[in-house]
């Protein structure tokens, strides 16, 4: 139709309309325009993120200190890392961190969304109330719930009192309950996000399911195991994902809380990461720690990912 | 689930003395409204507060333009080599921010960018999330409203800015409030790359105080509060656009 290709120093919008025939200059064209688009978040994210992220899986076999000139060294970090006492405290608390972090979060979540699941009037403001700590920040959660957990006259262990619970833990002041207070804190906070990811979940299943179940005579029970967490499978499958990427990162509310102490009953990966690499500037070293850091969010991922595979066919 | 948060109320107009009582005072024998206005002369509050919001309107606003212009790149236009950068992206949400900082921190170094407020703007303002969430919203928007203007002779541009971003006001929100408050918390970057006080953000401003006072728990409950504050305004005035960005970004 158009006789002559447009140039590219034609100004686009004066153009006649285009068929949707492609000739290789409309798709060179399209290619510049598509790239347009981009290139200016492209930018940034390629230099400060993509770039990072391939230099990390170099420098992991470098040595290279703020004071020296980078050297390919193979596989000595991991040496090295394997003989780290504090590398294997913190992979032990990171492991313990997760995997108290994520079956509470889900199990939470997912009894509160189901809970809150219903036409009721003024059920919003409680859907509000279990989000809003989420988006609340975190330094004020970690102080809170710091002066909630005191030992002596903390409103926790006031509560345990009252049950009576006479040997109250001593929590963020002590080795062993140090980390369940931060698994019991990033519980509270996050449940409410995941909430929301199972409530739209739950939107997406047919009444009639339920319905049909009921009149087969299946029980509330039933019913939830039978057919609404088989239909939450993406979602969970998702949530999984996510909480396992995010206990394996966790920083914020661990320096916040307990900055790794007491001792180092609350040290974790991305805690020594930023020790070694910034504060130290043993920077093939830190990257060889945050290397290993990937690969067990990446194998965890796969082996969720495959699981749920199997359980779709 | 709101205790802590009517706990931490209680205890800012509390005197230090009377914040941990056996057994919970709730209701305080004198509500000491002035922990309010003290905590401004204790701390350079203000300059936080300034700092914090600095940070969060510009990595706000850099990443709902560029992302949703980028987006527009994903989903409705057709070129080579498109799909496998979207995965270049897609892949990077999956990567612990904590495994590449590293690099990212000798970046910065290099360019004389440590102890500045653009280096954490430069950081997050680019960020993979603005694209996958605003591509999602436009991929719900049917190709034969773009084709249509295409016909009256729209450029690509002109789709995007007359089309495309009026209908997609939602999610833009969405990603707006997601962005602001997300920075307005961030504790990391700017606990790794701001040192100097006068740059600090309420988060690390309110930490460091509690370091320094540890036994002043009223104030400390005081200024947990005012940090909080801004959140829970433009919480309540976005409330539906959080879960709706929550949700899509979700499921599809």
């Amino acid at each position: 139709m158009a006789s002559t290709p447009p140039t590219l120093l034609e100004p686009v919008r004066a153009r006649p309309a285009q068929p949707p025939a492609s000739g290789p200059a409309r798709r060179r064209r399209t290619t510049l325009v598509g790239w347009s688009f981009i290139l200016p978040n492209f930018v940034g994210f390629a230099a400060l993120t993509l770039v990072p992220v391939v230099a990390t899986l170099c420098l992991a076999f470098m040595q290279w200190n703020s004071y020296s000139a980078p050297e390919w060294v193979g596989l000595d970090n991991f040496r090295r890392l394997r003989a780290s006492e504090t590398f294997w405290i913190a992979l032990r608390n990171t492991a313990f961190y997760a995997a108290g972090h994520i079956p509470l979060t889900l199990a939470a979540s997912l009894g509160f969304a189901v809970l809150l699941n219903r036409r009721l009037k003024g059920i919003g403001l409680f859907r509000t109330a279990l989000f809003f700590p989420y988006i609340t920040s975190l330094v004020a959660v970690a102080v809170v719930w710091n002066m909630l957990f005191s030992p002596d006259t903390g409103p926790v262990n006031q509560f345990l009192h009252a049950l009576g619970v006479q040997d109250t833990p001593g929590w963020t002041t002590s080795t062993t309950w140090a980390m369940p207070a931060v698994i019991i804190t990033s519980v509270w906070r996050d449940l409410g996000y995941y909430m929301v990811l199972y409530l739209a979940g739950l939107q997406t299943i047919p009444a009639e399911l339920y319905e049909a179940a009921e009149v087969d005579g299946a029980g509330p029970w039933a019913r939830f195991w039978r057919i609404t967490v088989p239909s939450l499978r993406p979602t969970t499958f998702f949530v999984l994902i996510m909480l396992t990427i995010s206990s394996f990162k966790v920083f914020d509310l661990i320096q916040i809380m307990t900055e790794g102490g007491p001792g180092r009953s609350t040290l974790v990966l991305s805690q020594v990461i930023f020790r070694e690499g910034i504060t130290e500037g043993r920077f093939g070293y830190s990257s060889a720690i945050a290397l290993v850091l990937f690969l067990i969010v990446l194998t965890v991922t796969v082996v969720q990912f495959r699981i749920q595979q199997r359980g779709e066919r | 689930m709101l205790i802590p948060f009517g706990w931490m109320l209680v205890s800012s107009v509390k005197l230090d003395a009377e914040v941990f009582t056996v057994p919970i005072q709730w209701i305080p024998d004198e509500f000491h409204w002035d922990n309010f206005t003290q905590i401004w002369e204790r701390i350079p509050l203000a300059t936080y507060l300034k700092n914090s919001l600095i940070l969060s309107v510009s990595i706000t606003a850099l990443q709902v333009l560029t992302g949703s212009f980028a987006a527009y790149g994903f989903a409705k236009v057709r070129f080579p080599g498109r799909d496998l950068l979207f995965v270049a992206y897609l892949a990077t949400i999956a990567v612990p921010w904590q495994a590449y900082m590293v690099p990212q921190y000798i970046i910065m170094e290099h360019l004389g960018l440590v102890d500045t407020h653009l280096s954490l703007i430069l950081l997050q303002a680019f960020g993979a999330f603005g694209v996958f969430l605003m591509r999602q919203y436009y991929l719900s928007i049917p190709d034969e409203l773009s084709e249509a203007a295409r016909l009256d002779g729209l450029s690509e541009y002109g789709i995007w800015a007359r089309i495309i971003l009026p209908l997609s006001k939602p999610a833009l929100a969405s990603l707006a409030l997601l962005t602001f408050v997300n920075t307005w918390n961030d504790y990391m970057g700017p606990f790794i790359y701001l040192t100097s006080n006068d740059l600090w953000t309420v988060q690390i401003g309110l930490r460091s105080f509690v370091g320094l006072f540890d036994a002043e728990y009223a104030m400390m409950m005081t200024g947990s509060v005012i940090s909080i504050l801004p959140i829970v305004v433009v919480f309540l005035l976005g409330q539906r656009y959080f879960v709706r960005g929550i949700a899509t970004n979700g499921l599809k």
